[in-house]
């Protein structure tokens, strides 16, 4: 299969699939669901199929993208279907590939509407891979609204009792990013008229112009990228999601059914730190050298927040939701350590390259186990229909093999070594050090209170001595389905902590060029200049 | 020249203009034939629909022949930057324009007259009694609408606001017996009588002013008039600005613009649901072609910028798009109390037309910037074009979206005999097909992507952002425009969130509509284009491209 047929397919198999779900019978449940996790699974192996092509090796200055489809879409516009990947977009692409396929097995609990769920399901998944392979800022806009629409209802139809509330917080919050992203999508348009490119959405094209690259003929000035950075930040941001952007989180996690939590935590929220890294950061190089110490703060305080708030809550879910906010906040306080050598001209960006890989591996180790924590939570919330810490206990001697599985992702999560969680908190506040050791003990800090609540919360649901809350009838060994896609997110829960470099050595070559390319921005010294002038006169 | 040859003269001229004039001509034979069905009680046999749908196809087809033979026409091979306007040619002594912006009209209206007559035969409004009545307002109304369209004299502009205005009052109140609806009716012809008086004591004033009412003719009086006075407090300024003022208030309220807008709720509540799908589309559609051309009048021949009066035209922009922004945000915020669907539309209906302005309000002020900003008559050219294919554009979206949601609305209607938002409980479930149209035409409405709403709203905007370089004040404008995407989303939500998320009530109607029915079918081809413009843009938005460029 040619490149751009692989790439095409991979992102619209999906919706063929809900496609071909009009044409069955809606009391064939059985059937319908076959068929949906059919497509998923292909959907996943096509990734697969696409990552082994994939070569890292081949990736240079040259050659910054692999697979590259390039078709006009609107031509009077200059927009175009363009699809690539490389680095840093590929294991993002296995992973929601591979997460999409989980949660669809994990959908067996969902009854209601079946086939609207598996129809409105697969156009989600559609519209996620189609944010991580696009290279068209039009089209990756595109792809991004195209995720809210199918979310609203899989909420808004089929989440918890204040379903109508999380769903349209969460629409509304989305959207208004959206908006953000979509004037900073004019914003670039039009002024890249000036360029050797013309008018062009190419986010390489763009991030050429941004970085004032020689063939690029020009660059948007510091002005315009400082607002654009702003613009497109805050539409991130609200992804990730970063205090004080993430109040939609909680809501929607605690309402949303289980498989949609899992897709949520494990896909959804890596699109924020995903943009930053592909968008925000290479189009406006010196607007986010001049904000960077700012994302640096916004990191910690979502760190330290998130583990504050998760530690308070009662409902197992919520202290999921929280510890999602906390987790990315480490891939915010990685990707923003951005720090050239004051005084010298010597650029130094070893650090900052470490707390790029840090963040790309954290939003795959979150992408792994907070799918599981929330699918953890999910299996005992069907059988005993409640969530409220303080009326669980001792489920380990009723469930066993869920209990052991269950530990090992939580520990996963809470960054114990030789699990998945543990290199990119590590790295990301190893990284944090060299821009200023005060954030870094506080992030690092923040391990601290993660421990505590997952401790905690193990403490609360699986030891102690009997189960006191209600349904205690209820309680049923794990079938094997769910062991199944428990035992798969720990088994990568597992690879990924004791082989971490599988990861970095796929990242590496586009990390590389990324901190290579952005590091010699045109006129970052006169932004650096500008920001010490400025510490000195304010006294800082 | 003596009188034998005046005549002579306007024989040529009519031979020559009414073949031009072929898809009006079908319309009125139509109309006719329509009335002599009543009147030999030929419609027990041949249903007066069916005649209409016939007439309608005709002239669509015509008019369709006519736009082809302009493409193709040799003048126009040679790509868009080549095409002069020598396919404008000046019809019915000038009274009339003929060009591709005209024929572009047509189809448009034809077109949408072909959907409204389909909806209408599937929804049985009107009953057989009073059919042919019925659609010879309906034809009658869109004359005017074409007529709006191709107007090149100001009489004439005044004479097809009139002619589209009477059938629609009629149309309002044409369920008899229904107080709603007859004072609907009334509260509609009270406020268009106004602003009929006042656009005319408007073209009065202008006509006087400048010596001629004939556009072309108006342009170059302007001028010349800007040269005698061009000081902005002179007084014959002030009585320009005025004219200029009161016409633009007879086109505000065709386009239902805040502070001209009362009417609209309240006729398109009391109205059938068709005939508001009608009104909120195809009169927008003629009004804002009318407009455009008013516009360029005031404008003139000259694309180089700098004309004397530019600085007073270019404030003329910024204060349509200020129009365009309060009217965007007050159809936006007013639509949240509301709890009658029709209601709901018409607020949503008055919110869109503030977005379509915009583009109006761009192009100004693009055209009327100073030469100052170093920008060549080509990119001055390039860059207004952008604004009329942004106005195209989301005009052709416009057509389905709002088509569809009324349809769905007139739909249930028939059904469950009621029109608000409550009733629309849990509706999801009893017809799914019905309400994943309704969701693709409001989503799109919200200007989301996929569907075409979003792409228009993308033109639109990037042409206010145009604007917005060329004169600060647009970025206001720009960013009420924005904003105003958000709020529609709450309202527009709501609706849906009432047909998917509530239950289904137990006592509830039950409403079936199978895709494979006359209703069904009618909802899939009003909301397939709805996606399709959305995903394929390229075909219309080039189309849009070029006919704004023959304009231009």
């Amino acid at each position: 299969m040619s490149d751009p047929a692989l790439l095409s397919l991979i992102i619209f198999l999906p919706t063929l699939g809900a496609v071909g779900l009009m044409f069955f019978n809606s009391k064939s449940e059985g059937a319908m669901r076959q068929w949906s996790n059919a497509i998923t699974l292909v959907t996943f192996i096509l990734t697969l199929f696409a990552w082994s092509r994939f070569d890292p090796a081949k990736i240079d200055a040259a050659h910054p993208m692999q697979m590259q489809v390039k078709a006009s879409w609107i031509g009077s516009w200059n927009v175009n279907y363009q699809l690539g990947v490389d680095g840093i977009s590929m294991p993002l692409v296995v992973l929601t590939s591979f997460i999409s396929w989980l949660a669809m097995l994990a959908s067996a609990s969902v009854t209601k509407q079946l086939k609207g769920y598996l129809m409105l399901y697969l156009i989600l998944e559609t519209g996620m891979l189609g944010v991580f392979l696009a290279l068209d800022f039009f089209l990756f806009y595109v792809f991004w609204e195209v995720m809210l629409l199918p979310m609203y209802f899989l909420i808004g139809v089929w989440g918890g009792p204040r379903r109508e509330y999380a769903a349209i917080k969460f629409f509304l919050y989305t959207l208004f990013g959206g908006v953000l992203m979509f004037i900073a999508l004019l914003m670039f348009y039009f002024d890249s008229a000036g360029s050797s490119f013309g008018k062009t959405f190419d986010i390489l094209q763009l991030a050429q112009i941004g970085q004032g690259h020689a063939s690029a003929g020009g660059q948007f000035t510091p002005f315009v990228q400082m607002t654009a950075f702003v613009l497109l930040f805050i539409g991130f941001a609200i992804k990730v999601p970063v205090f004080p952007f993430h109040t939609w989180l909680p809501d929607a996690h605690v309402e949303a059914p289980t498989p949609i939590s899992m897709i949520l935590a494990g896909v959804l929220l890596k699109m924020g730190g995903y943009g930053i890294i592909r968008i925000a950061f290479p189009i406006c190089p010196l607007g986010a050298y001049w904000a960077a110490h700012a994302l640096v703060i916004l990191g910690v305080i979502s760190i330290i927040y998130g583990a504050f708030a998760a530690l308070a809550q009662t409902d197992f879910k919520r202290l999921v939701a929280y510890s999602s906010v906390s987790h990315m906040g480490y891939v915010l306080l990685g990707i923003a350590v951005w720090k050239l050598s004051e005084g010298s001209a010597e650029q130094n960006s070893t650090f900052w390259n470490m707390g790029l890989n840090a963040a790309m591996f954290q939003m795959l180790a979150h992408g792994i186990s907070s799918p599981g924590m929330f699918f953890m939570v999910g299996v005992i919330y069907d059988r005993v229909h409640h969530r409220d810490l303080n009326q669980f206990g001792g489920l380990m001697g009723l469930m066993p093999l869920y209990g052991g599985l269950a530990v090992g992702i939580f520990f996963a999560g809470m960054g114990l070594p030789g699990l998945c969680g543990f290199w990119g908190e590590a790295w990301s506040v190893v990284s944090a050090w060299n821009y200023n050791p005060l954030y870094a003990v506080i992030a690092a800090s923040g391990v601290i209170l993660t421990a505590g609540y997952i401790l905690w919360a193990v403490q609360r649901v699986y030891l102690g001595a009997e189960y006191k809350g209600p349904h205690a009838e209820a309680i049923t060994p794990i079938t094997e389905r769910e062991v199944f896609i428990g035992g798969t997110l720990l088994l990568f829960c597992i690879v990924l902590g004791v082989y971490p470099n599988w990861m970095f050595s796929q990242m590496q070559a586009s990390i590389n060029l990324l901190v290579d390319s952005m590091s010699s921005t045109k006129g970052l010294a006169d932004v650096v200049k500008q920001i010490e002038t400025a510490k000195q006169v304010s006294g800082l | 020249m003596n009188f034998s040859e005046l005549i002579d003269r306007l024989g040529i001229d009519t031979r020559i203009s009414l073949p031009h004039f072929g898809p009006e001509l079908i319309v009125i034979a139509t109309i006719v034939a329509l009335l002599l069905v009543r009147l030999f009680s030929a419609d027990r046999y041949l249903p007066a629909s069916i005649v209409a749908i016939i007439g309608t196809a005709l002239a669509l087809m015509r008019a369709a022949v006519q736009f082809h033979a302009m493409q193709n026409a040799p003048a126009s091979v040679a790509g868009i930057e080549n095409l002069s306007p020598t396919d404008a040619v000046p019809i019915f002594t000038g009274l009339l324009m003929y060009d591709p912006f005209t024929v572009y009209f047509r189809i448009f209206l034809l077109l949408f007259l072909l959907f409204v007559e389909w909806l209408t035969v599937v929804t049985g409004i009107p009953d057989q009694e009073d059919a042919p009545d019925f659609y010879v307002l309906l034809l009658g109304s869109t004359l005017g609408m074409m007529l709006m369209a191709s107007a090149n004299h100001l009489l004439m502009i005044f004479l097809a606001v009139e002619m589209t205005s009477v059938p629609s009052y009629a149309m309002v109140g044409f369920l008899k017996g229904r107080k709603a609806g007859s004072e609907a009716a009334l509260k509609y012809v009270v406020y268009g009588a106004g602003a009929a008086g006042v656009m005319l004591y408007g073209i009065s004033l202008l006509s006087g002013l400048l010596g001629t009412a004939h556009l072309p003719s108006v342009a170059h009086a302007l001028v010349e008039f800007g040269r005698l006075h061009s000081h902005i407090n002179d007084p014959a300024v002030g009585t320009l600005v005025v004219a200029i003022l009161m016409i633009l208030v007879g086109v505000a309220f065709k386009l239902s613009l805040f502070p001209f807008h009362f009417w609209c709720p309240d006729a398109f509540e009391g109205a059938a649901a068709e005939v508001g799908g009608f009104l909120s589309v195809a009169s927008k559609g003629g009004a804002f072609a009318l407009l455009v051309r008013f516009c360029l009048a005031l404008v003139g021949e000259t694309r180089s910028g700098g004309a004397p009066l530019s600085e007073l035209f270019m404030n003329v922009g910024v204060g349509l798009g200020f129009v365009a922004a309060v009217t965007a945000t007050f159809g936006n915020l007013a639509a949240y109390t509301q709890k009658n669907m029709k209601r709901l539309l018409a607020y949503s209906t008055i919110a869109h037309a503030g977005y379509m302005l915009m583009a109006v309000a761009a192009m100004m002020v693009i055209l009327n910037a100073p030469t100052g900003s170093s920008m060549s008559p080509e990119e001055r050219v390039a860059k207004a074009v952008t604004c009329i294919q942004g106005l195209l554009f989301y005009l052709a979206v416009y057509f389905f979206m709002n088509l569809g949601a009324f349809a769905v609305v007139a739909l249930i209607r028939n059904q469950t005999y009621s029109e608000e938002i409550a009733d629309y409980a849990g509706l999801a479930k009893q017809a799914p097909v019905l309400s994943a149209c309704m969701a693709i035409c409001l989503f799109s409405l919200v200007g989301l992507p996929p569907f075409g709403g979003f792409a228009g709203k993308f033109m639109v905007f990037a042409s206010v952002w145009q604007a917005a370089e060329l004169n600060p004040l647009m970025w206001i404008v720009l960013g009420f425009g924005v904003i105003n995407t958000v709020f529609s989303l709450v309202y527009y939500v709501r609706v849906l969130k009432v047909m998917y998320v509530t239950p289904l009530p137990e006592d509830a109607r039950p409403v079936d509509v199978p895709l494979y029915s006359t209703a069904g079918c009618h909802l899939a081809f009003i909301t397939a284009p709805v996606l399709a413009l959305g995903i394929f843009v390229n075909w219309m938005s080039e189309l849009a491209q070029r006919v704004a460029g023959w304009l231009l």
